[in-house]
């Protein structure tokens, strides 16, 4: 198994509070793996951590490893534009631009130097393919992103990203603001990017994670308690926190 | 229940006649204007030049229409990029807060004070005589604590969800500033430059004291120019005619019509060029 991104002995201040302690969690390349844990124990932090958007909130400190194909990413001459075109983000809440909806997706693209109409067009239509997307906007690529469903506008959330041609996709709690059959289309949508992708998804909804996952990591109030083998992990849990978590006697 | 009801009807019959007052008041005023100074506006009127036997107002038409653009040419930049430097860039702090401070400050000061220090500042020891430019300089210290503050205020409401996203895609700050944040801003910042105008126009004491008051058409920004409220201010102190002095500020209404319909027309078209769609 090759895995391709990789925390070691990570450690993360906000200010005075240890919001993330010596996490080591290597990510398979190719597969799903689920965070889950109890709100405010670091799985959003974590996710974070993998692609510097925590490089934008004040008083952050980060001490450890993180390497993408063994390049430690947080390194002080690393290329932070070229990580996040490799490893992109789908937030919690859709948060589609105020412009038509070929813009949204054009945008990364643009960022990263594409000018050429057609190869716009090109790669518009196949990101929205990608999304499972096209077939319902392909008629209105013009018109405001904002006029689409919750749903709609995160999956072209998620072709905007696709645009730029990751390997990783990190999705914090992607479906938690949608409706169940929202939720069914994005979790379809995670099964078909599997394998091409690597996908690092944060979830509070454990039968999600159980779902849609290969892996699982479990954390609580900072430390990463266990992770594994999505199946193991649900039916013989290691550790007596974990059991309590997915059986729902807390969080 | 009874009381209540009757109670339910009196604050609603008050907060009504607030309402009517209000509107009442301004169309009043527009109509009494209107009516008084609309009949006298003709055509001559408005190409002819002023002195002699000409009673025209072209010249001040154009002083103001210059005026307003030179000043919004200084104070429009400057303005919207300090409040992008508060907002976006300035980590919170005593500096900031002094910024903050001073421009609050800045707006509350009588106009005639910025008068007085752009004719001491800019027509004697910046030797711009009295000229457009100084009036202009002047106007855009003026106007720009509102510039600031309103641009301010709308950056601080566009959603940080946009910014991630954009800063996610590998984007960095510059690029998300002008193709994220600034688009998003625009209403807003639009907003504050039609209130600007308001003031650019509607102002006499800063304007006279700086872009003087002859009544020829300017050649250059350095030329001295009257405008429309200095104008009316000059004509209505004269006490010859109160028709022309109507005739005037009806002009005047206009224009502040017609440059707000043309900037919020300009807005909409730069939205639709730099971000695309609406919502709907």
């Amino acid at each position: 198994m090759e895995t391709i991104l990789s925390a070691e002995k990570l450690n993360l201040y906000y200010s005075d509070n240890h919001a993330l302690k010596d996490i080591t969690l290597p990510v398979p390349k190719g597969q799903v793996t689920a965070l889950i844990g109890p709100s405010g124990c670091g799985k959003s932090t974590f996710l974070k951590t993998l692609n510097r958007m925590n490089d934008l909130v004040d008083g952050v400190r980060v001490a450890g490893l993180v390497t993408l194909d063994g390049e430690d990413i947080y390194a002080p001459d690393y290329d932070v534009v070229g990580l996040r075109k490799r490893v992109g983000m789908v937030f919690q809440k859709p948060n589609p631009f105020p412009m038509s909806i070929f813009d949204n997706v054009a945008y990364g693209p643009r960022i990263h130097g594409q000018r050429d109409k057609k190869a716009l067009r090109e790669i518009v239509e196949s990101s929205l393919k990608g999304a499972a997307l096209w077939d319902e906007v392909k008629d209105r690529l013009n018109k405001s992103a904002l006029s689409l469903s919750g749903g709609q506008q995160q999956r072209l959330c998620i072709a905007r990203v696709l645009a730029v041609g990751p390997e990783v996709l990190l999705m914090d709690e992607p479906t938690s603001a949608l409706d169940p059959i929202s939720t069914q289309r994005i979790e379809d949508l995670i099964e078909e990017l599997k394998g091409r992708y690597t996908i690092v998804i944060v979830t509070h909804n454990m039968q999600q994670a159980g779902r849609i996952s290969d892996r699982t990591a479990f954390f609580y109030r900072g430390d990463l308690i266990e992770w594994g083998e999505t199946d193991t992990l649900f039916q013989t849990p290691a550790d007596k926190r974990t059991e309590d978590y997915i059986t729902g006697r807390f969080g | 229940m009874k009381a209540r009801k009757v109670t339910d009807g009196l604050v609603k019959v008050f907060v009504w006649l607030c309402a009517g007052i209000t509107a009442a008041l301004l169309i009043w005023i527009l109509v009494y204007i209107m009516s008084r100074g609309l009949p006298h506006v003709t055509w001559e009127y408005l190409t002819s030049k002023f002195g002699g036997d000409d009673h025209g107002i072209y010249p001040m038409i154009v002083s103001t229409l210059c005026l307003v653009g030179l000043t919004l040419l200084f104070a429009a930049p400057v303005g919207v990029f300090a409040a992008v430097y508060l907002v976006e860039y300035a980590k919170p702090g005593k500096l900031v807060n002094v910024i903050r401070f001073a421009t609050e400050c800045l707006s509350g000061i009588p106009s005639i004070l910025f008068g007085l220090f752009g004719f001491i500042f800019f027509v004697q020891i910046c030797n711009f005589k009295f000229s457009l430019l100084s009036g202009a300089l002047t106007l855009a210290l003026m106007v720009l604590p509102t510039i600031i503050r309103t641009t301010e205020e709308v950056l601080k409401t566009v959603p940080v969800s946009y910014k991630e996203g954009s800063l996610a895609l590998g984007a960095n700050k510059l690029y998300t500033l002008f193709r994220i944040t600034l688009p998003s801003a625009l209403p807003g910042v639009l907003t504050a430059l039609i209130l600007s105008i308001g003031r650019i126009v509607g102002e006499t004491a800063a304007v006279f004291l700086t872009a003087g008051m002859v009544y020829r058409v300017p050649k250059s920004i350095f030329s001295s120019g009257r405008t429309l409220a200095v104008h009316l201010y000059a004509i209505a102190n004269e006490g010859f005619s109160f028709d022309e002095c109507f005739a005037t500020a009806a002009v005047l209404v206009v224009l502040v019509l017609l440059i707000n319909f043309a900037a919020d027309l300009a807005g909409k078209l730069l939205i639709r060029r730099l971000g695309g769609g609406q919502p709907n």
